[in-house]
């Protein structure tokens, strides 16, 4: 091989240099791999995620001619236990223009607990079309036990959502994250 | 010099310390025959329970924890060590090396195996009980709902990366430095070509696993989320990353295999090896191709369509570098003077086998009909057809090729012929029907099923007895051999044999090529 | 060599019936379906033509090229001219191939403009289906495995629809395109029905999409296809298609179940009620893991259990809630107020477990998922 000569016996020169692809192999994966999926996913929305920072709008004129049906579905995780429920089920909306929803939650509990809202966009391809100003998706909610508390979210519809696109679903599960961060192993350690 | 010519030393002592080739290529052969027996015997626990639809024997978990043994001991303990068993048996021979380049570190990725594989095998005693999650362990199943033993599970995982790094750091430098003079890459016999081609993909993705089970212990004990969308995550990202190493992982299971193939073909045929060089440019295609067809194990995960396609064209491509493979071992055949001794049945079976399984392969990457095909039996079929028939068949085929060679012994060759045959009849009784079944709408993974697939099931079972059984017919002949086979003397065993290995002694001595040999002419002919 | 074997098989099994023992894919009823099964066909038999030259060739050679009948070994061992031939070639079958291929995938990913949405969620080890209506209540059920315990361990004769039957089908009218919005509660699932042609992966957290248009009412069995834990092979799908007439009675009628459901959750019952309905669901939810006579089994024993005796509140939120990481599920989203109130009744009444207490659907209104 040529270039650097990490040892005078050619044998232990070629094992080090293969050693050296292993590590390299090994950062890959966490270095690469899972940042580059992850921008991937962010820039053309791939699996469905959207951004989960506030889109900054700019003024855009609307576009009265076109109607995008957005509709809203509100999941559990595992044994989460909140009832969790937007105010409509369908909007109908212009690209362009900004609207809201608000999303009813209500713990049950006499516990405190602190849920994570995780959105999922149906057609993924939507997703980059689908900007946030605000939602309750970004943080963390927490709630005391035995209350309720409305959630809103802002969003806009790209007005370059692909034509052939007519309805957009925005899922979010909630999960309980109010044991350290996240769920843990199942019944062990 | 005179130190180096003494014999083997004695005992127990002997095996643990040993940096000698031959020696740890035997305790690696022993150690993947003895990972098979079990492995099998999981299998065996699979198909006695779906014998017939019911419950008969296991619970389900249990029956999961099988399947997912099943998998992971056959592919990182049986498969994976025998050939590297096989590649420190031949490749100093094959190259006229005195030995592998890095005896020392050669014994340690041997011997760090049994205690990883009693480790994995453990588990089965374990609170919770074994991994029940498949050999593929997507998570969340195999993380956040995964069973305590799971921590043991990736401490076996990251040792077997160890060795089989290790064994594949040794196998390039010993390629790539220690060849006989006048060997150069395009002399070298394919064996030695597939293993090195296969060793490179090998030191490239066992990190990437290493990567993949890191991560997931991160996620179930330091709060991590790389696979957990509450944390930001993704589930299908570690099946990206697992993949990204699996499907590289199952080129590496079969290329050695082919090499195999392409040793003994030329020598039952009696003529040389059709197109070498063709050979080692379809390895090494299939081996770059490898990397970028991951995908087509996630076709339903919910891909945009345009990654679908990607991985299909990608996948499909696979197809033209294998085909010329079978190609050129056909014509390798035609016009031959051919004998059909053990070790050439075996390669036949496996060229006819595996070929149907590079069909159903064929099929599979066609993402719309893999929407019907998808974690179903015909998957199970398919992936049998290529590791067992192809992979398996192949490595019996060299244990029998080589054997007298590294004993000086022969096998019984009618006992041989019986093996194969009840091989090759119990293999397709197995598994054949599993294409039925499989397409007509039985998952895979399941330990019952509806009655329409009762009759095929059956079958599948009887079948799979029947290979077992074989196998320990296969297990006497080859003891028989050692302790009290039929003497052999001559260095080519083989009249047709060609290669450095059969101008040594028979059996072969301790130490061989301590002095470069001179490399024969003509060339070309391996 | 494949039809000698499959006629050998079909000769052997001929006593059986047809439907049993198939031996290739389905068309099934839909479009997709039937265009997935002709690409399925077209590259079989591309597979079958190309196999046939190859093994014709290679056993023609065993059996002419042998060195027993004196066949010489010829030395030619490449040409520069048959390799590229047997590249080039079979690239271009390939080619070929991708031609329909992609069309068909196309096709599948054709989600836009459905008339009907049902959000499809993958549990341990049942389904769920809510049907997205634009306002007004929302239908939405469990979906259990039907087949009882005692077929499947062997003690009663298995039925005909073994594995493949549960409590409460998803029902969607023909000729309608419907869109499944699939997603899993815990781990991922696989929701396929092969009759179809849809099968989509269950991911936590995340929304997949798939769509289907069913031209023929029937019933349309599949099975859950990704492994999901132990009872994997135990949540099966059943789909009944049906003319859009009765699609629309059916949902009139589970709007109002539910309603009356709501409804009675405000009402007082009667002990009589109370054990009735409990004793039902027992049967229906419980039996199977904590046995007929509340004596325990894969469950810990009703009978004399020291929470079905003690605090009310504790027995609640572990029927509710389930016990994480056993088989104990949560029931508080499967079972309605009154079911809950009425099973805690029975449990704590029933086995000689003689509590006396008696729960109204009001007492397990805090208690139960949203």
């Amino acid at each position: 091989m040529p270039g650097l000569r990490l040892s005078n016996a050619p044998a232990t020169d070629t094992a080090l240099k293969l050693l050296a692809v292993a590590v390299v192999m090994f950062a890959f994966v966490f270095v690469v791999m899972v940042p580059l999926y992850d921008v991937l996913c962010d820039a053309l929305g791939i699996n469905g995620k959207t951004s989960g920072q506030a889109y900054t709008s700019v003024p855009v004129k609307v576009d009265t001619d076109r109607q995008v049906t957005v509709q809203f579905v509100a999941i559990n995780n595992d044994d989460m236990p909140w009832s969790f429920v937007p105010d409509a089920r369908v909007m109908r909306v212009h690209p362009g223009a900004a609207n809201g929803m608000v999303f009813h939650a209500a713990n049950p509990t006499s516990a405190k607990m602190t849920a994570q809202a995780i959105p999922s966009i149906s057609p993924s391809r939507a997703a980059a079309y689908f900007h946030k100003t605000e939602c309750f998706c970004f943080d963390q909610q927490a709630l005391a036990g035995q209350s309720t508390a409305e959630m809103p979210l802002q969003f806009i519809v790209d007005q370059e959502l692909p034509a052939d696109i007519h309805t957009i679903t925005l899922s979010y599960t909630l999960f309980d994250i109010t044991s350290t961060g996240q769920d843990g192993l199942a019944g062990a350690f | 010099m005179g130190d180096h010519h003494h014999g083997p030393a004695s005992g127990v002592t002997r095996w643990l310390f040993t940096t000698n080739h031959k020696d740890i290529g035997t305790m690696y052969l022993w150690f993947s025959f003895a990972m098979f027996l079990l492995g099998g015997f999981f299998a065996m626990v699979i198909r006695a329970e779906l014998f017939q639809p019911g419950m008969q024997l296991v619970e389900p978990g249990f029956f999961n924890q099988m399947t997912t043994l099943h998998g992971l001991i056959m592919v990182f303990g049986a498969i994976m060590p025998s050939f590297v068993g096989l590649a420190n048996w031949l490749i100093p021979m094959m190259i006229g090396a005195p030995d592998m380049a890095l005896p020392r570190m050669n014994n340690w990725s041997f011997w760090i195996l049994p205690p990883a594989f009693l480790m994995l095998a453990s588990t089965l005693f374990m609170e919770g009980g074994a991994p029940a999650f498949g050999w593929t362990f997507y998570a969340p199943l195999s993380t956040t709902y995964a069973p305590p033993s799971v921590t043991f599970f990736i401490f076996a995982i990251h040792i077997l990366g160890v060795s089989s790094i290790m064994g594949s750091i040794n196998i390039i430098a010993t390629v790539m430095n220690m060849r006989a003079p006048g060997m150069t890459y395009m002399k070298m016999p394919m064996f030695v070509w597939t293993w090195l081609i296969t060793a490179f993909l090998l030191v490239a993705v066992m990190p990437v696993l290493a990567g993949a089970v890191t991560m997931m212990l991160m996620d179930i004990h330091f709060g991590t989320s790389f696979f957990s969308a509450a944390g930001g995550g993704d589930p299908v990202l570690f099946q990206h990353i697992f993949w990204f190493f699996g499907h590289p992982e199952v080129y590496i299971i079969i290329l050695a295999a082919f090499g195999v193939v392409s040793q003994i073909i030329p020598a039952f045929s009696r003529k040389p090896l059709f197109g070498y060089a063709s050979m080692v440019y379809a390895t090494a295609s299939i081996a770059f191709l490898s990397f970028v067809v991951w995908a087509h194990h996630m076709y339903t995960v919910g891909m945009p369509v345009a990654g679908e396609l990607f991985f299909m064209y990608a996948t499909m491509l696979i197809a033209v570098p294998t085909g010329v493979k079978v190609f050129n071992w056909v014509t390798t055949m035609w016009r031959g003077a051919l004998s059909f001794e053990t070790p050439m049945l075996f390669c036949i079976g496996f060229l006819v086998l595996f070929t149907l399984g590079g069909f159903t392969g064929l099929m599979l990457s066609i993402a719309p009909a893999d929407f019907q095909y998808h974690d179903t039996y015909f998957v199970v079929a398919h992936f049998h057809y290529v590791m067992v028939a192809g992979a398996v068949f192949s490595m019996t085929a060299a244990i029998y090729y080589w054997l007298p060679k590294w004993c000086g012994r022969m096998y019984n060759e009618s006992m041989g012929k019986t093996h194969f045959w009840i091989s090759f009849i119990g293999f397709n009784i197995t598994f054949f029907p599993q294409h039925f079944v499989g397409l007509a709408g039985m998952p895979r993974r399941i330990p019952d099923y509806a009655l329409q697939f009762a009759d095929f099931n059956m079958m599948s079972s009887i079948g799979a007895f029947i290979y077992g059984a074989s196998q320990l017919l296969f297990l006497y002949n080859v003891i028989a051999t050692i302790v009290a086979g039929k003497r052999v003397s001559e260095e080519k065993v083989w009249d047709g044999a060609e290669g450095l290995e059969w101008t040594v002694a028979t059996p072969a001595p301790y130490h061989t090529f301590e002095e470069p040999p001179r490399v024969p002419k003509p060339v070309g002919t391996f | 060599m494949r039809s000698v074997f499959s006629g050998a098989v079909l000769v052997a099994l001929a006593p059986f019936s047809v439907a049993e023992n198939q031996i290739n894919m389905s068309p099934g009823v839909t479009e997709i379906g039937a265009n997935i099964f002709e690409l399925h066909m077209l590259i079989m038999w591309i597979c079958v033509g190309i196999g046939a030259l190859v093994f014709g060739a290679m056993f023609y050679s065993i059996f002419a090229h042998r060195k027993s009948k004196g066949h010489q070994a010829s030395q030619f061992h490449e040409s520069t001219q048959v390799e590229v031939a047997w590249t080039v070639v079979p690239f271009l079958i390939l080619v070929g191939m991708a031609f329909p291929a992609t069309s068909t995938l196309l096709e599948v990913y054709d989600n836009d403009e459905a008339e009907l949405d049902i959000l499809i969620t993958g549990y341990q080890w049942k389904w769920k289906y809510e049907y997205l209506d634009d306002a007004g209540e929302t239908v939405s059920f469990f979906s259990n495995l039907a087949t009882p315990q005692e077929e499947i361990y062997n003690t009663q004769n298995k039925g005909e629809n073994y594995l493949l039957e549960v409590d409460e089908p998803l029902v969607i009218p023909t000729h309608t395109k419907v869109r499944f919005l699939v997603t899993a509660n815990d781990v991922i699932h696989s929701w396929w029905v092969p009759e179809i042609a849809v099968k989509r992966d269950a991911i936590p957290g995340f929304i997949n999409e798939a769509w289907t248009r069913v031209p023929e009412e029937g019933i349309y069995r599949g099975q859950c296809t990704e492994l999901c834990g132990a009872y994997h092979g135990f949540m099966p799908v059943e789909v009944h298609a049906v003319s859009r007439d009765e699609f629309d009675s059916w949902m009139a009628a589970k709007r109002g179940i539910a309603a009356a459901q709501s409804q009675l959750a405000t009402q007082t019952l009667s002990v009589d009620e109370l054990m009735d309905q409990g004793k039902r669901v027992y049967d229906a939810a419980c039996l199977a893991c904590h046995g007929a006579s509340g004596e325990g089994g894969v469950g810990k024993a009703i009978a004399g259990s020291p929470v079905v005796l003690g605090d009310l509140a504790t027995h609640m939120a572990l029927v509710a809630d389930g016990v994480a990481g056993t088989a104990m599920q949560a029931f508080g989203e499967q079972l309605s107020a009154v079911e809950l109130a009425a099973v805690l009744t029975y449990q704590r009444n029933a086995f000689g477990n003689n509590t006396g207490d008696i729960v109204q659907p009001g007492d397990v209104a805090g208690g139960k998922n949203g």
